[in-house]
């Protein structure tokens, strides 16, 4: 229908653009029954009516076009909306108020709005019209990219933005070999910070994206048939690929203002006041197109406002728009990445607190104020679920915790003697590898009626990366639901209706051996990989069979399985024992040479003794072979085990020292070397009160005194230091024997799996008076009992790895395959600082790829 | 369908366009244990459930980027037979090689049997769910 509008009655508005904000404006006219006023125009230059640029990237993933429109059906038309597709404004004329269109059509304006948005800005490199080379802004774009895709193997993103990424994504969800060349020194220069861009970078690259920063294109390289085959770099490098696509920012569409004389920003942008208004008081500019207050925003919340602001100004409301909060948070390559406030620390005076936990590839900064009361912004890279948290922190001014810190740090010692996590703040992170806090934990808990400790982990992620924090996680459950009145059963899991305690009684009376009996008689299922180890770790606390015979194997956890600790990228590590760290010259001369033999990385343990990693599953018993013949013992290093017993050198040298403590550290050490636990057993011998032995942190530590020794028990390192308890003072060697034997097997008896002795004794009804009265007392009348099972248990020692090697069928287990003798191919190592470690997945991804090894298929 | 076979499947009643290869006696792999074996460059974890059932998957733990699978505990998840992996302990169906605790996450199962007394497993043929 046309209509002419020189004899309309009602003024004319004219909205140029149709993008996001074009459309959201007409909503909120319409909302403000502007078109009953007007007689009102819309252009659009795409084919297409507004659609949600935001999410255009989803169309990779299958979106349609209708998926990501915005404009309902026929919504314009009732509106008495005339719409103009696939036209676009050429030429405005203020004096005659007059648009003309590439149409040749003249349209007439009272009112104008211009939404133009921006375009892609195209770096004027040779080669860059050739075909081949893309933008990613339309829906035209992205078809084209996609039809481009079809017959190419490689592409290239120029801009390592936001922008650029998403583009990365697409072209690598379009199975090309995918580069990003940024020329500032990291990506996304304009949200995060070096760190927070380096941890991005290692997570983007673990996803086979090539990120070439610090460089730009000299040239794209084309065929003789003119198509891109390549690009050439700054530093003279060369990258084959046959499409390219420009991601290098956006600039604002401002050619119909800039012609017509409007005035513009300095960086272009069409200058508007906060009421949206151009310097013609009849021309109107929001989104992209817009500049306020010397800048452009390149997001679509900033224009969303500026479409209310000036839908509302045309209504005779008043609104203003002053500028708009730039804070970011969203997910490049599935990595979260979130930037809020003052993210680069620029406020005078402000601080930064920052945290980069390499293992998680996690990065969060905090930058707050001077005085430590308020946050001004941050960034976060790897986990931003504390986002929106820190976002209100920022914008509401806050008063921060008295630490700050502890909203990204785990959470310090609840200052509460024997502490228990109902002691924690609700901020306080429990879980850092997630970023969870205790206030998420028991409000998810609480609010979806969470019962399992698998649930609480799928609900809030807690626990389901390094697990560390998984017994505070199960900690914070059980409190929960006793708070709501629900039974806790502490079963060991659903396969079990029984406590880790209760299945040790059970096997200790019925004389149950192996795990098959046990589940057969008192359990259901096949078992999983909690009930299994703890039920190994009973049988091996009861009745000390090697932990490899064959009804055994299956039940152990990989490190006790093949009697090292797995690392990152499969290999495993070797930790001879070296009782209470005393280590001859020819000892660590042989330990030098099989590390050396091996290539295996060493270095010295905060256990005082010395860790060999990178030994591969068929190296192992090879290694160990040398190592036992050299005289060296299994360090259970991989076991819920007793680890070490720390010295300080004592009386022999030492001019303070009051009984060789070294001495006492080694006999300890050897008494208990092998006993299986509920979780690892830490001890240590110092030899006078000062303590170089750190005795007060290990579950069970000896002071050396005038009269003997004091004994302190439950003391804790790691993830929730606690100071070990006075347990009894000036005994003499044999009473400390006496009620260690007590301790670790009463320990060992009644604590739940994955409890340590910290925890244990803090929820242990009755504390460190009833744990004297049962160990020196007597009062259950059981010690004999336990005395008996601990000389049992050290009288039946061996060393696991001596059982081994001289066990052929046992040393087939460690064949890296069942069809073949050859090692894991797949393992690859990179040399750094004289030594080596394992190839980063990008590192290894090439070389397993250059070895003509398949990579796995995964469908997501 | 499920590729999980109990160790006194016939042949005959296995997909014939899947050739099979051979990997190892059955007695290699432990009741309740798996081990890997490596077929045309590809690491494959075979599995045997203490109840005797076989499962081929592939070897390779995603969220690690290590290939482990083979070495992690056997069990059952509300009776879904399953192996967690070694490194941070997520469990992969026997049957599916759906990650139990991330649905987004596969792994490609591959068909096995045994035949006289030997563990043989299919790479052509991939399991349909
Ligand atoms: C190698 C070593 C770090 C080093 O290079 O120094 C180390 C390495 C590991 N520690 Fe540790 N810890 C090492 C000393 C310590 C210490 C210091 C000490 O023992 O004096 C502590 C704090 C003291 C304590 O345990 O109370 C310590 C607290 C932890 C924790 C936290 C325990 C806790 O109760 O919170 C874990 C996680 C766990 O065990 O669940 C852990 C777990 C680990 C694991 C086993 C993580 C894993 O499963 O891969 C690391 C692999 C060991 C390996 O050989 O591959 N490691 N770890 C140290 C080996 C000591 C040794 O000779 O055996
Ligand atoms: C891939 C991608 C991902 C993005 N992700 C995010 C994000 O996560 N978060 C976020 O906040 N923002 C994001 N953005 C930015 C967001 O899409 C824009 O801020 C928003 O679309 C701006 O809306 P606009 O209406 O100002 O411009 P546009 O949406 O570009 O609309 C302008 C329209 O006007 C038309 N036009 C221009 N000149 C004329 C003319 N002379 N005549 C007629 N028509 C004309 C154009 O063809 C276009 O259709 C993303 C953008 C892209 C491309
Ligand atoms: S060695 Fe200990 S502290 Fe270091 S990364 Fe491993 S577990 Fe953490
Ligand atoms: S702290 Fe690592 S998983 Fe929670």
């Amino acid at each position: 229908m046309s209509k002419n509008y020189f004899e309309s009655p009602k003024p004319r508005l004219v909205i140029v653009g149709n993008g996001m904000v074009g459309h959201r404006f007409i909503e909120a006219a319409a909302e403000r029954g502007l078109f009953s006023k007007f007689e009102a125009v819309v252009l659009s230059e795409e084919k297409r009516l507004a659609y949600d640029r935001v999410n255009l990237s989803k169309w990779f993933d299958g979106k349609t076009d209708a998926d990501l429109s915005l404009v309902t059906e026929g919504q314009y038309e009732a509106l008495g909306l005339e719409v103009v597709r696939g036209d676009a404004a050429e030429l405005l004329d203020r004096n005659a108020r007059t648009l003309t269109l590439a149409s040749g059509r003249v349209l007439p304006y009272d009112e104008l709005i211009l939404a133009t948005g921006s375009y892609p800005f195209v770096p004027p490199i040779p080669g860059k019209d050739r075909p081949g080379c893309f933008v990613y802004r339309t829906i035209d774009d992205l078809e084209a990219i996609k039809a481009a895709a079809a017959s190419a193997t490689g592409a290239a993103v120029i801009g390592g933005g936001l922008l650029g990424l998403e583009a990365a994504k697409a072209l690598l969800s379009l199975e090309l070999d995918t580069h990003v060349i940024e020329f500032a020194s990291r990506l996304m220069p304009l949200q995060v910070d070096e760190v927070g861009a380096a941890v991005l970078r290692s997570r983007i690259e673990e996803l086979g994206v090539h990120v070439h920063v610090n460089t730009t294109t000299r040239e794209i390289l084309t065929d003789e048939t003119g198509a891109v085959n390549g690009l050439l770099l700054a530093d003279g490098s060369r990258i084959s690929v046959e499409m390219v696509v420009f991601s290098a920012g956006i600039r604002p569409r401002d050619k119909l203002a800039r012609e017509s004389g409007l005035n513009l920003g300095g960086r272009g942008g069409i200058a508007i006041d906060g009421a949206c208004r151009t310097s013609d008081a009849r021309i109107f500019a929001i989104g992209e197109c817009a500049e306020y207050d010397g800048r452009t925003y390149g997001l679509v919340a900033p224009g969303y406002r500026m479409a209310e602001v000036a839908a509302a100004t045309l209504a005779g409301e008043t609104m203003a728009f002053d500028g708009f909060d730039m804070s970011t948070k969203l997910k490049l390559l599935g990595v979260d990445v979130g930037s809020f406030g003052d993210a680069f620390g620029v406020t005078p005076g402000a601080r930064v607190i920052s945290i980069f936990d390499g293992a998680s590839s996690q990065y969060k900064k905090l930058v707050v104020s001077a005085d430590k009361q308020t946050l001004l912004g941050g960034v976060l890279v790897g986990d931003a679920s504390a986002y929106s948290q820190l976002l209100v922190h920022t914008q509401t001014g806050m008063k921060l915790p008295e630490h700050p810190e502890d909203l990204i740090l785990p959470p310090r010692e609840g200052g509460a003697k024997g502490f228990g996590v109902d002691a924690l703040p609700d901020a306080a992170m429990i879980c850092s590898c997630n970023n969870v806090d205790k206030g998420a934990i028991c409000g998810a808990i609480r609010e979806q009626k969470l019962t399992a400790l698998g649930q609480v982990k799928t609900c809030t992620k807690a626990g389901t990366s390094c697990g560390s924090c998984v017994s505070l996680v199960d900690q914070l459950l059980k409190l929960e639901l006793k708070r709501s009145g629900v039974v806790v059963t502490n079963h060991l899991c659903e396969h079990f209706p029984f406590s880790r305690q209760e299945l040790a009684h059970l096997v200790r009376v019925q004389t149950i051996r192996s795990f098959d009996d046990l589940i057969e008689r008192h359990g259901k299922g096949e078992g999983c990989e909690v009930c299994k180890p703890a039920v190994a770790s009973i049988l091996a606390s009861t009745w000390n069979d090697y932990v490899l015979k064959s009804e055994h194997a299956g039940l152990q956890d990989t490190n006790d399985r093949y009697l090292g600790n797995i690392q990152r990228d499969g290999t495993y590590s070797v930790v001879p024992r070296l009782a209470g760290g005393e280590v001859t010259p020819d000892q660590l001369i042989t330990l030098g040479a099989v590390a050396k033999k091996y290539g295996l990385y060493t270095k010295i343990t905060g256990g005082q003794r010395v860790d060999m990693f990178g030994a591969r599953l068929d190296q192992l018993p090879h290694i160990w072979r040398e190592l036992v013949a050299a005289g060296f013992e299994s360090g259970h290093a991989y076991g819920k085990a007793l680890r070490t017993v720390k010295s300080c050198v004592g009386s022999t040298w030492c001019r303070y020292g009051v009984q060789d403590s070294v001495g006492a550290a080694i006999r300890i050490e050897n008494r208990y070397k092998g006993l299986r636990a509920p979780h690892k057993l830490k001890g240590a011998v110092s030899g006078c009160a000062r303590e170089c032995a750190e005795a007060q942190s290990k579950d069970f530590g000896v002071i050396a005194t005038e009269k003997g020794y004091n004994l302190y028990v439950c003391g804790n390192g790691g993830m929730k230091p606690q100071h070990a308890a006075l347990f009894a003072s000036d005994i003499d060697e044999e009473t400390l024997v006496r009620y260690l034997d007590r301790f670790l097997m009463f320990y060992v008896r009644t604590a739940d799996r994955l409890q340590r002795t910290a925890s244990w004794l803090n929820n242990l009804e009755g504390g460190l008076e009833y744990l004297k009265s049962v160990v020196i007392e007597d009062k259950l009348g059981i010690c004999t009992e336990l005395e008996e099972d601990m000389n049992r248990i050290v009288g039946t020692y061996q060393c696991e790895w001596k059982t081994t090697i001289e066990n052929p069928e046992k040393v087939r287990a460690f064949r890296a395959f069942l069809n073949s003798d050859e090692p894991d191919p797949s393992l690859s190592f990179v040399r750094e600082r004289e030594q080596h470690r394992p190839a980063s997945w990008p590192e290894k991804r090439s070389l397993v790829e250059a070895r003509k090894i398949r990579l796995p298929v995964l469908s997501a | 369908m499920t590729n999980m076979q109990t160790a006194t499947v016939p042949a005959a009643t296995l997909s014939e366009d899947a050739d099979w290869q051979d990997v190892c006696a059955i007695d290699d792999v432990l009741p309740g244990t798996g081990a890997a074996a490596l077929l045309d460059g590809q690491q494959i974890a075979v599995i045997r459930t203490r109840d005797g059932r076989l499962a081929a998957l592939s070897n390779f733990d995603p969220f690690s980027n290590a290939f482990v699978i083979a070495r992690g505990i056997v069990g059952d998840r509300g009776g879904v037979p399953k192996i967690a992996s070694p490194i941070y302990k997520q469990s992969f169906s026997l049957e599916t090689g759906e990650c139990l605790d991330d649905a987004s996450v596969r792994l490609t199962v591959f068909p096995v049997r045994t035949a006289a007394g030997r563990i043989q497993v299919s790479l052509r043929a991939k399991v349909a769910e």
